[in-house]
């Protein structure tokens, strides 16, 4: 039983682990492509169009993956989690269902005219297409987020001949930490397509510095990169608070404080060890966590010994937390250079150049370590207080499981590889097969 | 309160279910054509269905969105009990969607290979839920007869999507290209009949249940009319490609909507075998169903926003109407 809860939640973690890189990119990616083509329509000026025909090729192979990756998911929901549908399937499936009829139909009928149309509609209806593409991906984000926010910290719901029905739906969506989570996300996407642009226009430049579009898209990226990581910076400042009060055993453990004391420290560092429950070779500020926590020194902050049994492993949390918060200080500082680099067309010397496109990919990092942070540190409940991971498990063998798990790590490994590899071809390949102004930057 | 939510839900999860397999099922039946055709006719065949197939997909979403929704009770059931085959499925979509955005991508023996994934993902997923269809109609029951009889429903739906594929081509395309289809067509029309008339028999065999439904005299007689109208669909379909073989114009539609004929009281039969049983032998659509308030959520959104999406579904498809050309994203 113990081998078919792991399995099935390695199985399940590992495909919305993949899946989220996917939707993350392509709902940035889409308000961009918006940008681009409006930018086009206003100035006429054909470059623009160049970067939008560039740009849209990565966004199509993009939202590909996100599609197909997302339809496994729609499946395990009942082949990983039947008890999980059984309990609160009254609550999630109408969440689910309404991403499905808002959303899904929307983006996937208006990518095909996105994709194929442009010569085949009026100028005003592909402009639309592209805006009602880059709204569905956000009213999906919306939907999904609704979901995993209830999960977290369910209202509204009434509990009827043992399973969960909706009392109020707007309590429902609209619950505690929805608002946070939604935000928190959306920066999440517009960072993690910010870098990417910025990565792959600097990998375009360091190919062909004379690319003038790729330098437009650079300096556009960074800029919107160094707008959104201070607000994303406070967003997870507030989301955190939030989670302080409604799941703080979470928050204990992304702090790595085992037990409840005033005035506890913040632990920069350290190796969690659950059974001595304290961190070795810790590093720690002196009040810190209190100050951040509760904004006075000597505030009490609850440990997490104030809530065992019910705790989730520690050190994957308080690691995870580490490595997005890391990321996101990394990214406000290369966003807030970027821009300065950038400044009056100037182009970056090529380390920096190298720098922004080892940064490519840094938002998929960031992400999946918040991700892990909050669905991790849900454990042990899958829906907070109501019902258990354990008990939502379905009962297929442990041999088909980890067969099928084998088969989708071996089919992802194949898809990544592949996506990146054709990603970074398609934007650093000459345009109109002609070849840009050749590199004058020193070797 | 008087409408039977359930029976709401039955009818619109059978209607999802069918509009995806009608329409991924060209796609997918495309997909498994493409090892037939040259370089040049594979960029047409894959331009036929660029603009669709994402949207095409998206059927089968709402169709298992529909089951886990309104029968979540069954969800777990029939998904657990067809793991295998759904992982199948999966794997191949997964395949053919990354495949075909990468065959356009990329160059030389790379595109080959993308070509061959497409070809494989297509195959995989059309015949894994044939398998998922054989295991379903007979309720789960384990054996090597019921494996076998699985694997002859999954080779059976192959062969339906190669036609529908086909039909698809013959509407989509002209010249060169649409003769071939023709053949396809009338081969996959030959393997659907074969695998319709192996299914027919077979079902009653495997399932009691199935066999008291279609062999209760006097009520079998009205009941013929449905494999007889199968029969005629098809002979129409068989002679609509002689004609239009031998030239006759303004044809080239009717195949398609032919094919679309012969699925569709195909699975009629298959809703009159099963119904009103949404696990066969076990659960019935209103002891699986969710709880009304959940059913009645759905319900008002489905109501308002499906018209939009049966909306924009046509404008995408009067966009895109006409005889397809090789080359995408119109460079």
């Amino acid at each position: 039983m113990d081998d078919v809860l792991l399995l099935a939640r390695a199985q399940f973690g590992i495909n919305i682990g993949f899946h989220i890189l996917f939707p993350t990119l392509s709902i940035a990616l889409a308000w961009y492509l918006v940008y681009f083509l409006v930018r086009h329509r206003r100035s006429g000026d054909a470059g623009w169009l160049d970067t939008y025909g560039r740009w849209l090729k990565i966004f199509a192979l993009t939202f590909a993956m996100g599609v197909v990756t997302g339809i496994v998911m729609s499946f395990q929901f009942g082949t990983n989690w039947p008890g999980y549908m059984n309990k609160v399937g009254n609550i999630a499936g109408p969440l689910l269902a309404y991403e499905v009829l808002t959303a899904f139909f929307l983006e996937a009928t208006f990518l095909g005219v996105m994709l194929f149309g442009r010569k085949r509609v009026p100028a005003w209806l592909y402009l639309l297409s592209v805006v009602l593409v880059a709204t569905g991906t956000t009213i999906s984000a919306f939907w999904i987020l609704a979901l995993n926010s209830w999960m977290q910290t369910p209202t509204g719901h009434v509990i009827e001949g043992g399973v969960l029905i909706a009392g109020n739906w707007a309590e429902v969506i609209f619950n505690p930490s929805f608002p946070y989570r939604l935000v928190h996300m959306l920066l999440a996407c517009g960072l993690t397509g910010s870098f990417a642009v910025a990565g792959l226009s600097a990998w375009r430049l360091l190919k062909a510095s004379g690319d003038a579009a790729a330098r437009r898209t650079l300096r556009t990226s960074l800029i919107v990169a160094a707008l959104l990581a201070p607000l994303q910076i406070f967003a997870g400042d507030q989301h955190g608070l939030n989670t302080l009060e409604h799941q703080p055993a979470k928050v204990a453990a992304m702090e790595g404080l085992w037990h409840t004391e005033r005035g506890a420290p913040l632990v920069l560092f350290g190796i969690p060890n659950p059974d001595t429950a304290r961190n070795d070779y810790a590093i720690e500020i002196p009040r810190l966590a209190s100050l951040i926590l509760t904004h006075d020194l000597d505030g009490e902050v609850r440990g997490l010994a104030d809530f065992a049994p019910d705790i989730p492993p520690v050190a994957p949390v308080f690691f995870a937390f580490r490595v997005m918060v890391g990321m996101g200080v990394v990214m406000l500082a290369a966003a807030w250079l970027g821009v300065w680099l950038t400044r009056r067309e100037r182009l970056p010397p090529r380390l920096a150049l190298w720098g922004y496109s080892g940064l490519t990919f840094a938002g998929w990092v960031a992400t999946v370590a918040g991700w892990l942070v909050t669905e991790i540190g849900r454990q042990p409940w899958l829906v907070t207080g109501i019902l258990r991971t354990h008990e939502a498990v379905g009962t297929v063998p442990p041999a088909s499981l980890g067969a099928s798990l084998a088969g989708y790590v071996g089919t992802y490994a194949l898809m990544l590889a592949a996506y990146v590899v054709v990603v970074a071809h398609l934007a650093s390949k000459d345009l109109h097969g002609t070849p840009a102004v050749a590199s004058g930057a020193p070797a | 309160m008087s409408l039977d939510l359930p029976l709401v839900f039955a009818v619109l999860m059978g209607a999802s279910v069918l509009l995806y397999v009608v329409l991924d099922g060209y796609d997918l039946g495309v997909g498994m054509l493409m090892p037939a055709a040259d370089a040049r006719e594979q960029s047409r065949m894959v331009a036929s269905i660029g603009p669709f197939w994402d949207a095409n997909e998206t059927w089968l979403v709402l169709g298992v969105g529909i089951l886990l929704v309104a029968f979540p009770l069954a969800s777990g059931v029939i998904l657990g009990a067809l793991y295998l085959p759904v992982v199948g499925m999966l794997i191949g979509l997964m395949l053919r969607g990354v495949a075909f955005e990468l065959r356009m991508k990329a160059q030389g023996w790379h595109a080959e290979l993308w070509n061959r994934g497409f070809w494989f993902g297509s195959t995989l997923a059309a015949f894994a839920q044939g398998v998922m269809l054989g295991g379903y109609v007979t309720g789960f029951a384990p054996g090597f007869g019921y494996g076998l009889f699985a694997c002859l429903v999954g080779a059976s739906l192959c062969g339906g999507y190669v036609l529908l594929g086909a039909c698809w081509l013959i509407h989509k395309t002209d010249g060169a290209l649409q003769a071939k289809a023709l053949a396809w067509a009338r081969w996959g029309l030959a393997w659907v009949a074969l695998g319709i008339a192996l299914v027919s028999l077979a079902t009653p065999l495997m399932s009691d249940i199935v066999r008291a439904r279609w062999f209760d005299f006097p009520r079998t007689i009205p009941l013929m009319l449905l494999p007889l109208a199968t029969l005629a669909l098809g002979v129409h379909l068989w002679r609509t490609t002689r004609r239009i073989d031998a030239g006759e114009p303004g044809r080239d539609r009717q195949p398609f909507l032919l094919a679309v004929g012969i699925f569709s009281l195909a699975f009629a039969g298959l809703a009159y075998s099963l119904f009103p049983h949404v696990v066969m032998g076990s659960l019935t659509i209103w002891q699986a169903a969710a709880h009304p308030s959940a059913l009645q959520a759905v319900l008002v959104g489905a109501v308002i926003v499906l018209p939009f999406v049966a909306g924009y579904s046509v404008l995408s498809y009067r966009v895109f109407r006409g005889k397809a050309q090789a080359g995408l994203y119109d460079e």
